[in-house]
């Protein structure tokens, strides 16, 4: 059998939920398979992992796999995780989110979840789109494109999601695109074996909404695009600021490390229980 | 504040939004959770609420009701959540929502929450107003023996046999929690029994059916209600919170001066309680509902009435307590 045919029959429900509600040519399937070859890799038991989303294209993607999986409100992925990982340290809980998914609607439980540092991961499907509804424009849409809610061209500034990861405090924020798979691979498995909040941002097209108003053309030219914008983060640390600003600055923007919000707690639920009839 | 001494786990989340969202997921992974809030909190809750009713997740909400809308009279006393904590998160959905008098029963009625949400997996909602929340009241706890807890049914079947939303005889599946061999998904969206999302209409409807079924197929054992001196009652009171302690002292008063009064206390407020109103409405000539809203469940009892008897209402919204003397002019002036 082959690599790949051994981990679709391991990991994916292969036999229930297929084929999946994607369009041909989406980039998620590439992130789902990086994240199967992770997940292979560290040798998580099926068991032990939580795969939670919220609403959209890449919220859909925890049904197709053979995890203890959870599907929840639009935004709120973060703080259903927040709750299992509380609940069940022993817990692995990675989160799927698309862009806005995290930083429009959970916009707040995104920082807030940086700024506690709670052991879980996060992948961000950014594909600067309200794909799934229909080609609404999100916080990710850049200056001047369109949507279909921004039909004379976009007048608003876009978030970028890794620099606001890093700035709430994230431990480990990487940055890859679904052109660059084997980047992609590594930065999640370092990010699901960080401890704390770990985010990877994943830059996708959805040439079916995003593209094909803009024009952009197919998914593999977009894929082409990611390419041609993608530096590595080693080799942007020498460029300047002009040179970077079209460009998608890829690799391990932070690997630091702070007090991880659960072992905090053991810490301070030993200290109560030395204060008990105080 | 205790929670850490035994075990347990507190965190105050960035909204409420949050802190339904992680007691959700908190109980999903298998433990007891619980949230609690007032008026506004409530509002931002229904949406998490909404997703623990179709997937079925217990889990216990305490609100505290306040006068609004809006940021309304914060820590003074209303009763006006009645309808938001029935109807307040979208959809056609069942609710258990239970009320409390003393201080010795919001204790109670928080045990009793938790068995109704595990029992019958589903958001329990526990409707206090701020008289009841604040007060300060003695009470004797055992060390808790003798003190009924229901937990949640697991499968016991091997973990490929398991069938996460399957329809039984009572309604209620068993739960599996996260991590312990039984692999299921668990969504919003509706889903057929393995747990899927489906738009099929053959698996919609008997799914929405039996959320209903499994909670109006026990109503006798979900709807609580007391009766005080109801009787040989010509007047019955309905009312539930710290009115009811109001109307209970009007009763009192009213028998002492050869008035037959009596009060019909609402424990369970959703599901309506209808045959206990029923009972009073065959017996009674006249009703009065006193509320501090503008007349939230008399509305469920008028609908009940149908027209039997006289059914009367006292409302009050002004953010102070409802007085047994209101009470009392309010039935010499209908009586």
């Amino acid at each position: 059998m082959a690599e790949v045919t051994k981990l679709i029959h391991k990991y994916l429900r292969h036999d229930k939920k297929f084929p999946h509600v994607w369009c041909p040519g989406c980039g998620i399937g590439i992130m789902l398979g990086a994240l199967i070859r992770a997940i292979d890799r560290i040798g998580f038991e099926k068991d032990e992992v939580v795969l939670v989303s919220g609403i959209g294209c890449s919220g859909r993607l925890p049904v197709y796999v053979d995890f203890n999986t959870l599907h929840t409100t639009h935004g709120r992925a973060l703080t259903f995780a927040t709750g299992v990982k509380l609940a069940k340290p022993s817990l692995k809980v990675i989160v799927i989110m698309g862009d806005g998914d995290a930083v429009a609607i959970g916009g707040n439980h995104f920082i807030h979840a940086a700024r506690r540092n709670i052991d879980v991961t996060s992948i961000i499907l950014n594909n600067s789109v309200y794909g799934m509804t229909g080609g609404q424009y999100s916080p990710t849409t850049p200056y001047g494109m369109r949507s279909t809610t921004t039909v004379y061209s976009n007048i608003e500034q876009s978030f970028k999601i890794s620099e606001l990861a890093v700035t709430a405090g994230a431990v480990f924020v990487g940055r890859g695109t679904v052109y660059h798979a084997k980047l992609l691979d590594s930065l999640i498995e370092k990010a699901i074996l960080k401890e704390g909040f770990s985010v990877v941002e994943v830059i996708a097209h959805c040439h079916t909404q995003y593209g094909r108003q803009n024009r952009l053309g197919t998914a593999v030219e977009m894929m082409e695009w990611q390419r041609d914008r993608a530096v590595n983060v080693e080799k942007a640390a020498a460029m300047k600021s002009e040179e970077l600003r079209d460009k998608i600055v890829i690799g391990v923007l932070v690997d630091k490390e702070l007090p991880v919000y659960q072992d905090e707690y053991e810490k301070i639920r030993e200290r109560s229980k030395g204060m008990i009839g105080r | 504040m205790k929670l850490p001494q035994v075990d347990g786990t507190f965190i105050q989340m960035e909204d409420e939004i949050a802190s339904l969202g992680a007691v959700v997921g908190a109980s999903l992974a298998g433990v007891k959770a619980m949230t609690a809030t007032s008026g506004p909190g409530f509002s931002l809750m229904q949406e998490n609420l909404g997703f623990a009713i179709i997937a079925e997740v217990p889990c216990v909400i305490v609100n505290v009701m306040r006068g609004g809308p809006s940021t309304g009279l914060p820590t003074f006393p209303s009763q006006s959540d009645v309808m938001q904590a029935r109807w307040g998160t979208h959809g056609d959905h069942p609710i258990i929502v239970l009320s409390a008098s003393t201080v010795r029963e919001c204790y109670d009625m928080t045990i009793k929450s938790f068995n109704f949400s595990e029992k019958f997996r589903t958001p329990v909602i526990l409707l206090i107003d701020e008289v009841v929340a604040h007060m300060r009241e003695k009470m004797v706890l055992s060390d808790g023996e003798g003190v009924e807890v229901f937990n949640r049914v697991q499968p016991t079947v091997p973990p490929e046999w398991y069938i996460p939303f399957e329809d039984t005889p009572s309604g209620i599946p068993a739960m599996a929690n996260f991590g312990e061999g039984y692999r299921y998904h668990v969504t919003g969206l509706t889903h057929d029994i393995r747990g899927f999302p489906t738009s099929r209409p053959d698996e919609i409807g008997p799914f929405i059916a039996r959320l209903h079924r499994k909670i109006s197929q026990h109503f006798s054992e979900i709807q609580m209600a007391e009766f005080f001196q109801t009787e040989d009652a010509d007047i019955v009171i309905v009312a539930y919170g710290c009115v009811a302690r109001s109307a209970k002292r009007a009763v009192v008063e009213a028998r002492e001066k050869g008035l037959k009064m009596g009060l019909l206390r609402l424990v369970t407020i959703w599901p309506f309680v209808r045959s206990a109103v029923e009972k009073v409405l065959q017996t009674s000539k006249t009703l009065l509902v006193p509320e501090m809203n503008m007349g939230q469940i008399s509305r469920e009892v008028k609908r009940v009435n149908r027209g039997a008897t006289r059914v009367f209402t006292l409302n009050k919204v002004d953010g102070t307590i409802i007085t047994p003397e209101e009470i009392l002019n309010r039935i010499a002036e209908v009586a």
